[in-house]
């Protein structure tokens, strides 16, 4: 009782919750350099001439964090909070996240519903703050932003359905401790099936083609950017951070429900799981040098065949 | 109406003056209803009253004819019965003061701080204005878009941030300037703009080109057209998100116009085209080495534009977006790419030959739908069949010399017309000498004059975040219609 993390469900050291999520913090950069990073010539993943380091992201942070903010005349404190409390979300939303069979910093039953409120808490406070500036981009970028949480979250939640609630299980960790027990023949599709809808999910909730395009410079066709335009400073540095840990929570996710069907030790998991979150970045870049973005219109059928996918899995679990 | 004579000039005297009725019966019964014919230029001549020309292109026939009529400070507007000619009467509004009676919609040309725009009623209708700053390394100006949701229900584009007066600058010459002022009307048709000067000059003062130089022109005129349209589709590319073909074409667009740089010292090809000629001559070693360079450019430009067509991503995007009906093309008057992506078939190149082009013909590349896929098609086939061109004019340059001497004064009160076909459609120069053989009055229309009114119209019921796509599908100059 005298851990802090007495209101644990499941198994598991200390020592594996705070590596699993020191791990968040200080691989997610890493894995977003080379997807993400701000490359000069603008170029695909695959038409890169030169290489981009893995510490790209972590360089924009330090340049960011070391330069003042400017702030509008016509915003308020909300719009100074915003940055800093998106952060703060994502952050405590990636402590429940496992890690190669390392159970997250916090876990019990039921977690898995407060990382997806988690989430859209720190979407509202970013849309919130777009509002704030008043200026006709932003507010489009929200609107943009409300209208395609609207189909993201119950995908969120039907993919967590999937793999945690209909095998009969109540937090995360516990439902990967249990897929430990199963077999290809019995979780094997259900688990591709939710996998499938949390990549989609992870190219829509991180804006990349082909529902947004981060490298844009128009701001007629952003999404997630519009809303952050007039964000400078250390505290864009807090919404990159925050958008770093919510691409490595979707990729190390799919990398947790896939994994435990190989039933093996905790070091080729944790191998395991990087290679997997490699090349699920290597699968984003790919996408992105290979297909144009969605028209505006269509992104919301894109994101609902993520619940699709989901849904299916769902249905499968019963059945299987 | 009168047509012009050889060298497409004709005594000022010789010019018909018509009563106004009888002016714009004429010009109704040559333009109007899809006659065929088209108003390339109207402008008012301040000398001796006010007096409007118009210049009118038969582009079936061929020829060039033009009329004229006096008129007071007010007259009835053209625009309801011939709505082609609306922006030329709210410029004669607002450079010469000339009031067109019943004109639907009298506003500003050039003055980017008129603030009348239409607004949408209703509650749920919202306003977004974008520029004059805008993202990216881009001309000024701004555009006021009324949205209903996502959809655009109208677009406004107010320009003139660029004025810098060149009509105005161009009178009392031809001097040490005027070639300068006309390769900076666009810069990045300054072959054209130039090439359509120097017609200008050589016409009035009797000027011969060798066929070297000609020859010259053409290829330069070419290149601009390739390295432009290239440049564009790969920016079409990288307005859809299609990181391959954006990154492709946006070298490929520098090694283009680095082809121009080896001819004339220029990328742009500033100091190109002189009155009489071409500034610099090519060797032919030199050319050789262009058609090699060119051939191996083009075969990367192919690569990299055909996987636009091999993606149906890109192709989801580009097709039913921004479409212009082929009758609101004729209405307005639309030149250049735009038009022939609505399935007319014109081309000043074609249709109104000079130079090179007298000899050589390019096939007229036309395609239907009139959308974003349309107009990316016609750009394509022009780039290839203007690189082919290139190559047979490089392969067989007439010998000779590459400037005619030109000492010659301009002949006096003569007006001379040409259209030269730019890279985004029909440059129209205008020009009237005064007695003394200076240019009285010097009408420059770049093809943005007509154009940027059909993207308004390509908009129309799009949605906002398709502009980008819809305005560089066009990708009008910004300083080519303030001037």
């Amino acid at each position: 009782m005298c851990s802090p993390f007495w209101w644990r469900s499941s198994g598991g050291s200390d020592y594996e919750r705070y590596a699993s999520f020191l791990n968040s913090l200080c691989d997610c950069g890493t894995i977003r350099s080379p997807v993400c990073g701000h490359h000069p010539k603008d170029e695909g993943f695959l038409f890169r001439e030169e290489r981009i380091s893995l510490f790209q992201t972590y360089r924009d942070l330090f340049k960011l964090l070391h330069k003042g903010i400017v702030y509008s005349k016509s915003v308020s404190w909300l719009f100074k909070l915003a940055p800093l409390a998106s952060l703060a979300a994502s952050l405590i939303a990636c402590a429940w996240l496992p890690f190669g069979g390392m159970t997250g910093l916090f876990s019990f039953t039921g977690g898995f519903l407060l990382i997806a409120y988690l989430f859209g808490a720190a979407r509202f406070v970013t849309m919130l703050a777009s509002l704030d500036t008043a200026s006709a981009f932003e507010g489009m970028g929200a609107n943009r932003e409300a209208l395609f949480a609207v189909f993201a979250e119950p995908a969120l939640l039907l993919g967590f359905g999937a793999v945690i609630v209909a095998p009969g299980n109540s937090s995360l960790a516990n439902a990967i401790s249990v897929a430990q027990n199963t077999t290809f023949s019995d979780y094997g599709v259900v688990a591709a099936l939710a996998a499938v809808s949390f990549f989609i999910l992870a190219l829509a909730e991180n804006s990349r083609i082909p529902v947004d395009d981060p490298t844009t410079h128009l701001e007629l066709t952003m999404i997630h950017e519009a809303m952050i335009l007039d964000n400078s400073g250390p505290d864009l540095a807090f919404i990159e951070f925050a958008s770093s840990l919510k691409l490595w929570f979707f990729y190390v996710l799919i990398a947790d429900i896939i994994l435990p069907l190989f039933h093996v030790g905790l070091v080729a998991r944790i191998c395991g799981t990087f290679l997997i979150v490699f090349v699920l970045a290597a699968l984003t870049g790919i996408v992105e040098s290979s297909m144009a973005r969605l028209r505006l219109m269509k992104v919301p059928q894109f994101i609902g065949s993520a619940a699709a996918f989901a849904f299916i899995a769902i249905l499968l679990k019963g059945i299987l | 109406m009168k047509l012009l004579e050889t060298g497409n000039k004709i005594s000022v005297a010789d010019i018909p003056d018509r009563s106004y009725n009888d002016f714009r019966a004429e010009l109704i019964d040559s333009c109007g209803g899809g006659k065929g014919a088209r108003i390339v230029s109207l402008f008012a001549l301040r000398e001796g009253g006010n007096r409007l020309i118009a210049a009118v292109a038969d582009d079936k026939a061929g020829t060039i004819s033009v009329t004229s009529t006096l008129v007071d400070s007010t007259y009835p507007s053209l625009t309801p019965a011939l709505p082609q000619v609306h922006l030329f009467e709210r410029e004669l509004f607002e450079a010469d003061g000339l009031r067109p009676e019943g004109h639907p919609w009298l506003k500003s040309v050039r003055n980017p701080f008129a603030t009348d725009f239409s607004r949408m009623g209703g509650d749920e209708s919202h306003e977004v204005a974008v520029g004059p700053v805008h993202a990216g390394v881009i001309e000024p100006g701004h555009f006021r878009f009324q949205c209903y949701g996502e959809n655009v229900e109208h677009l406004e584009i107010s320009l003139g941030y660029q004025h810098r007066g060149i009509e105005n600058a161009m009178v009392g010459g031809p001097d040490k300037r005027t070639v300068h002022l006309m390769e900076t009307a666009a810069g990045d048709t300054s072959i054209g703009h130039s090439l359509a000067y120097a017609r200008i000059f050589e016409s009035m003062a009797g000027v011969m080109v060798p066929a070297r130089a000609e020859a010259l022109r053409a290829i330069a005129l070419e290149l601009e057209r390739i390295a432009n349209h290239v440049g564009d589709l790969g920016a079409l590319a990288g307005d859809v998100g299609y990181l391959p073909t954006k990154s492709f074409c946006g070298r490929l667009r520098g090694d283009f116009l680095n082809i121009t740089a080896e001819l004339c010292g220029n990328r742009f090809g500033r100091n190109l085209v002189r009155p009489g000629g071409v500034a610099f001559d090519v060797s032919g070693d030199e050319a050789l080495a262009l058609a090699g360079r060119l051939k191996s450019l083009l075969a990367q430009a192919d690569e990299a534009v055909e996987l636009l067509w091999n993606t149906p991503s890109v192709l989801a995007r580009f097709e039913h977006t921004g479409i212009v009906s082929r009758q609101d093309a004729i209405d307005v008057g639309l030149v250049g790419p735009a038009a022939r992506a609505c399935g007319l078939d014109m081309d000043s190149r074609s249709d109104h030959p000079t130079g090179m082009y007298r000899y050589t013909a390019i096939p007229v590349s036309t395609s239907l739908s009139g959308d974003v896929y349309a107009r990316a098609m016609v750009r394509m086939l022009e780039y290839r069949r203007s690189a082919r061109f290139i190559l047979d004019t490089l392969a067989s340059l007439p010998a000779g010399k590459t400037t005619a001497e030109s000492k010659a004064p301009l002949a006096s009160a003569m007006l001379a017309v040409f259209l030269v076909e730019g890279w985004r459609g029909e440059i129209c120069h205008c020009a009237i000498t005064s007695a003394d053989g200076k240019f009285l009055r010097y009408k420059v229309t770049d093809p943005s004059f007509h154009n940027w009114f059909g993207l308004a119209l390509a908009l129309r019921g799009q949605q906002i975040s398709d502009f980008p796509l819809c305005n560089k599908s066009f990708n009008l100059s910004y300083c080519g219609f303030d001037l």
